[in-house]
């Protein structure tokens, strides 16, 4: 009987593998990235992003003068809750048309996901001097402040239609609570919407800007402009703020 | 009659032996010594995969570099304005060429080159390369000012010693401009500093006074001098972002820097960082010279700056004049810079001419 048993329980395993076998053949798929960039309806491209007058939720009118950024873990997440990391981090320097591109590091099977990403490094990695890409680009938060690297820096001058425009650093990172007291600051942001990957995929990540200054946080670059790195509170607003700043565009297969 | 045929035989053959000999020639590798700091912190150096460094391109280009010949009266050479014993700088306010002829900018000093990875050279960024950077001075009429490259090239063919070094460094005695060039970037690529006090106190092997430490966070607080955005880190031991900025030194600007070059009124006045190591050696600062002295550097960013519309948004309280650091915070600024000397650089017999 045991015998019978064991002979039952060998041909349901193989049965059972070859059933699934057969429900995950599907093509692998590569992914492509392409971040672009707008300040609510208009468009910031590598040759217009200096010489645009934009206006804030608050209603002042600025420009830029320089965005880096640090997205990580770029994973897509499958309908049937398999998380595919596509890329350790990307680092987006506004004046580099060519790191708005990235491809993903491994192909994933073809199906319906979701995006995922963390905003800056989170705890785990954000490690200090640990990357040398990022040191030589200048992208080090002090050590004063927590270390690791920056999230963001973006530079620019606000009041600009006005005889007395302002220098603006909304520079974000780690968020000093007390003299040696850190807190984490990095934001994991799940994009719902769904993306059909199939052959070679291109999903364009939009970054619009201008929810920096208004969601859930309308910001008053008259009050918030300059120094920002070891100002706690609006480290922990530029947090809340980030979580809006993305959504998917464009996806081609 | 057979006799003269067997000469003109072994002749041949001779010679066909020595053309072989010579047209196999391998030049051999040179390997870069990169400090530790530099391999802990950053990427590797950016080394052309057309102009690898050999240790005949190197040694030719340093002999390039340091021979008067290259002028068109034989009265100065690349190391007239880049001394190494100035960071290969010199001291000038703006330095003099041929015929007593100066230029409008101080002459930058020459260090860790190789790890400029944008690879824009010149005070405003106008050449692309280290090779292309090398071609410019020598038919400068104010600098090296021979009228074209030819003559160059004519002058060194003609000489006993320069066509067998070129041979030896590429693989032909014809003497080129590019050739010439190659063999100067090579050179240039050698130059590495990174063995300051502060390197050492990086890798754990030196202290830094209380005075040098509160001047690091003078430079690396956002709330005293922020210096740090454009200069450079403890993890950035380049001490410059490479990249361009108007720093607030004019509210009008005769020199337009940057926006001369990429003709974009957004780019008026920005010159590029220079790095921050060795400036103990490097005196006078900026773009043309106009400081003496550290201490006017510092003054400047504290109560001198001049506002104007392309000035970097990373210049503090510019409407203010600066970042007003008290007496204190000004002398430990200082204390901190002078601990990116690198007396072993400027003193380094393998950079001085032979």
């Amino acid at each position: 009987m045991k015998k019978v048993l064991a002979l039952f329980l060998v041909i349901t395993l193989f049965w059972s593998c070859g059933e699934d076998l057969d429900d995950n053949v599907s093509t692998q798929a590569n992914v492509k990235f392409n971040l672009t960039h707008s300040f609510g309806n208009t468009e910031v491209t590598l040759d217009n992003f200096t010489d645009l007058d934009l206006t804030n939720a608050n209603g002042e009118v600025l420009n830029i003068e320089r965005i880096r950024y640090l997205i990580s873990r770029i994973e897509l997440v499958k309908s049937d809750g398999v998380t595919y990391r596509l890329k350790d981090y990307n680092f987006t320097d506004l004046s580099d048309s060519s790191s708005y591109n990235f491809n993903g590091d491994i192909s994933i099977p073809s199906g319906i996901y979701t995006l995922r990403l963390v905003w800056g490094f989170n705890e785990e990695d954000n490690l200090d001097a640990a990357y040398t890409d990022l040191n030589t680009a200048s992208w080090n938060w002090p050590a004063m402040l927590g270390g690791g690297y920056h999230f963001l820096q973006f530079d620019g001058k606000y009041n600009v239609n006005t005889t007395t425009p302002s220098s603006f650093n909304y520079h974000n990172g780690t968020a000093k609570k007390a003299d040696g007291t850190f807190e984490q600051n990095f934001a994991t942001i799940d994009l719902p919407t769904a993306i059909f990957v199939e052959n070679t995929t291109s999903i364009e990540l939009k970054f619009d800007i201008s929810e920096l200054f208004k969601n859930p946080n309308t910001w008053d670059l008259n009050v918030l402009d300059t120094p920002l790195m070891p100002n706690y509170d609006a480290q922990k607003m530029m947090q809340a703020n980030v979580q809006s700043v993305f959504s998917i565009g464009e996806v081609t297969n | 009659m057979k006799i003269f045929r067997l000469i003109l035989i072994l002749f041949l053959v001779s010679c066909g032996d020595k053309e072989t000999e010579v047209d196999t020639y391998e030049p051999i590798p040179y390997t870069l010594q990169i400090p530790e700091l530099f391999q802990q912190k950053l990427i590797p150096p950016l080394i052309p995969i057309n102009n690898k460094l050999t240790i005949e391109g190197v040694t030719l280009g340093e002999k390039l570099f340091f021979d008067k010949l290259l002028s068109t009266d034989n009265s100065v050479s690349c190391a007239s304005c880049h001394n190494p014993q100035d960071a290969f700088s010199d001291n000038n306010i703006v330095s003099t060429g041929v015929n007593g002829l100066t230029g409008t900018r101080h002459s930058m000093p020459l260090f860790n080159l190789a790890w400029n990875f944008d690879e824009k050279f010149f005070w405003d960024g106008h050449e692309f390369s280290l090779e292309q950077q090398a071609l410019e001075p020598v038919i400068q009429a104010n600098e090296l000012g021979n009228s074209d490259w030819e003559i160059v090239e004519e002058r060194l063919q003609n000489t006993t010693e320069y066509p067998d070094l070129f041979q030896k460094a590429f693989k032909t005695s014809t003497i080129t401009k590019t050739l010439i060039a190659q063999a100067i970037a090579q050179f240039e690529r050698t130059l590495i500093s990174g063995n300051s006090k502060f390197d050492r106190y990086s890798l754990g092997i030196e202290t830094l006074t209380s005075e040098e430490l509160d001047g690091l966070d003078v430079f690396m607080n956002e709330e005293r001098g922020d210096c740090f955005h454009c200069h450079g880190n403890p993890n950035n031991p380049l001490w410059t972002d490479n990249k361009f900025h108007n720093n607030g030194l004019d509210a009008t600007f005769t020199d337009l820097g940057l926006g001369g070059f990429t003709g974009d009124p957004n780019d008026n006045g920005k010159f590029k960082s220079p790095s921050l190591r060795n400036l103990e050696y490097t005196a006078p600062y900026m773009h043309d010279g106009r400081f003496a002295t550290l201490e006017d550097v510092i003054n400047h960013y504290s109560e001198g700056i001049q506002d104007s519309p392309t000035i970097d948004a990373l210049i503090k309280k510019a409407d203010q004049g600066g970042v007003q650091l008290p007496v204190q915070d000004k002398a430990n600024l200082k204390a901190f810079l002078l601990t990116l000397s690198d007396p072993d650089f400027v003193n380094n017999s393998l950079f001085q001419n032979q």
